[in-house]
């Protein structure tokens, strides 16, 4: 996974930027993998944390607080307590119901930063600076993509270790057999309430890097159509991977960019790209390029 | 005599106008295997469901080592002590064999959650997961997936993780449905060995098995209790050869 971090790690800024949302992207849907791919919870709200985590930031920095180690770790927080909140009163439902739900507080979001004019309503909350760390320039495009790398390739190791320890096992048996681990001794919701809050914290971080990286936060940040982008990314890159995620956010970022230019209808290609997936390569990109070995 | 480990008193359940469980009191003492049968319908499931916490009575006392579990969660009285086995398999298909009693340990020793150290590398949980794999006859399928284990073999792995839970009292569903002559015969000598350690309520319609393994014998239809006593005693019955045996 660290081959597209590598690739355009040095060079022009258009890569570097590039490089860095894909990075961004790519956090948050490796935390909404977390969830998705191992719980079986289909969070369609997930663009509620990044936003959190985007505002928290945002609000931080204009009120002149710009230390990342405050930015970034309050907008984590935010996100957690959001997520803690949103899955205890989604967590009781699953399937259909379980999606519905997360959107509707994903919309909750939306419109409450669409709502709060303090903020920016609806044309947003320009970020006047970007947060700093001691010793280390983030101001610097390079240096800021490799500290989101650095994050990303922390999360990476943290979720990975997750899915593998005892809790991981609990979350990932009752995705395929919520019964069976019930009948086990298993308080299987508030497993299931541990890693939505995780994978929240988690979207809240991205969202504070985004806040960083394009130095606004808007609306569009909590949009269902943002969740729906995040949902796509995991599916693209592979259910149940984590690194999917990122190559998920790496193939949507690309299309946007390279097709964009060409047609409006960019996402015309990605629909028929996404059915293929869902029909013939289940495991996404991830699973392409993994080898189909192991199933 | 000693209190009996499992007390129900007065347990009723109704689906609408279905009555499923209809004012049901039995014992069962420590030690003793209880084989519930009956006819299709009469509400066996839904009693053994009652007592794991999944369906919840609409009146009725149950009491679990000299304490009331009517109010408390499935996965509370699991960490009780309470272990079961399902009518349709019930296990998670994507893990290994081992995967799943190692899940079935943990869900006994660990309170906590932990998130750092591989499960899988856990001796803690997997020294005792193999051994209950060795015993039930799995040990060579251990790190088969769980979904491609025949048939037979899922509802052994089934009763592999019950017994990896060290239960002090054991829910059978039919843990010989489905399975060939051999195999019933396999299960019955495995829970012959199971029954001198755990209290065992045993679902059957395999009379064989029955009478092989069950200290007493309960008669439900119609979620009542009609007959309950010694396998031979309850086979001669009159109301049970015309409410059930005599069908055959």
């Amino acid at each position: 996974m660290a081959v597209p971090v590598a690739a355009a790690a040095f060079g022009q800024p258009f890569w570097v930027n590039a490089a860095t949302r894909i990075v961004i992207y790519g956090l948050a849907a490796m935390s909404l993998d977390l969830i998705v791919g191992y719980g079986a919870m289909v969070s369609f709200g997930h663009a509620a944390f990044f936003a959190l985590g985007g505002y928290t930031a945002a609000i931080l920095l204009t009120n002149g607080i710009d230390s990342a180690l405050v930015t970034w770790p309050s907008a984590t927080f935010a996100s957690a307590l959001l997520a803690a909140a949103v899955g205890a009163l989604s967590l009781r439902t699953s399937g259909v119901y379980f999606i519905m739900i997360t959107l509707a507080f994903g919309q909750m979001v939306y419109y409450a930063t669409v709502a709060l004019k303090m903020f920016g309503g609806t044309d947003g909350l320009p970020v006047p600076v970007r947060s700093v760390l001691p010793l280390i320039d983030l101001r610097d495009a390079t240096t800021f993509y490799a500290a989101c790398c650095v994050l990303l390739v922390a999360f990476f190791i943290l979720a990975s270790r997750l899915v593998e320890s005892r809790f991981g096992m609990v979350v990932r048996g009752a995705a395929e057999s919520e019964r069976r681990l019930t009948a086990l001794g298993f308080p299987v919701a508030r497993y299931r309430l541990v890693a939505f809050v995780i994978s929240g914290a988690a979207a809240g971080l991205a969202g504070a890097l985004w806040a960083d990286f394009s130095r606004f936060v808007s609306p569009d940040m909590a949009s269902w159509t943002r969740s729906g982008e995040f949902l796509v990314m995991v599916i693209l890159g592979g259910m149940g991977s984590l690194a999917g995620g990122l190559y998920g956010a790496a193939v949507l970022t690309g299309f946007e960019s390279l097709f964009s230019g060409f047609t409006e209808h960019w996402m015309l290609v990605l629909g028929v790209m996404l059915i293929l997936i869902v029909l013939f390569a289940k495991r996404g990109i991830y699973g392409v390029l993994a080898g189909r070995s192991h199933d | 005599m000693t209190e009996p480990l499992l007390q129900v008193r007065g347990l009723c359940k109704a689906f609408g106008a279905l009555v499923v469980t209809d004012k049901l009191d039995f014992d069962l003492a420590a030690g003793e295997t209880l084989a519930i049968i009956g006819p299709n319908g009469a509400g066996k499931t839904t009693l053994v469901a009652q007592l794991a916490g999944d369906v919840r009575p609409d009146s009725g006392a149950i009491a679990f080592g000299g304490r009331s579990i009517v109010r408390e969660s499935a996965d509370a009285r699991a960490r009780l002590g309470i272990a079961r086995s399902f009518q349709i398999t019930t296990i998670v298909p994507s893990f290994t064999a081992e995967d799943n009693v190692a899940l079935a340990v943990q869900g006994r020793t660990a309170t906590a959650m932990r998130f750092w150290q591989p499960a899988r590398a856990d001796a803690d949980l997997r020294a005792p997961a193999r051994a209950a794999l060795e015993r039930v006859g799995l040990a060579a399928r251990a790190n088969v997936r769980a979904s491609d284990l025949s048939h037979g073999e899922a509802r052994v792995l089934e009763v592999a993780m019950a017994l990896a839970c060290e239960p002090v009292l054991l829910l059978l569903d039919e843990p010989m449905a489905g399975m060939g002559h051999d195999e019933s015969l396999a299960m019955i000598a495995l829970l012959r060995t199971i029954k001198t350690e755990a209290t065992m309520i045993l679902i059957e319609h395999d009379m064989e098995a029955v009478a092989q393994l069950a200290d007493r014998v309960m008669v439900l239809v119609g979620g009542r209790a009609v007959a309950s006593g010694a396998y031979d005693d309850v086979r001669r019955d009159p109301v049970v050869r015309d409410a059930y045996l005599g069908e055959s």
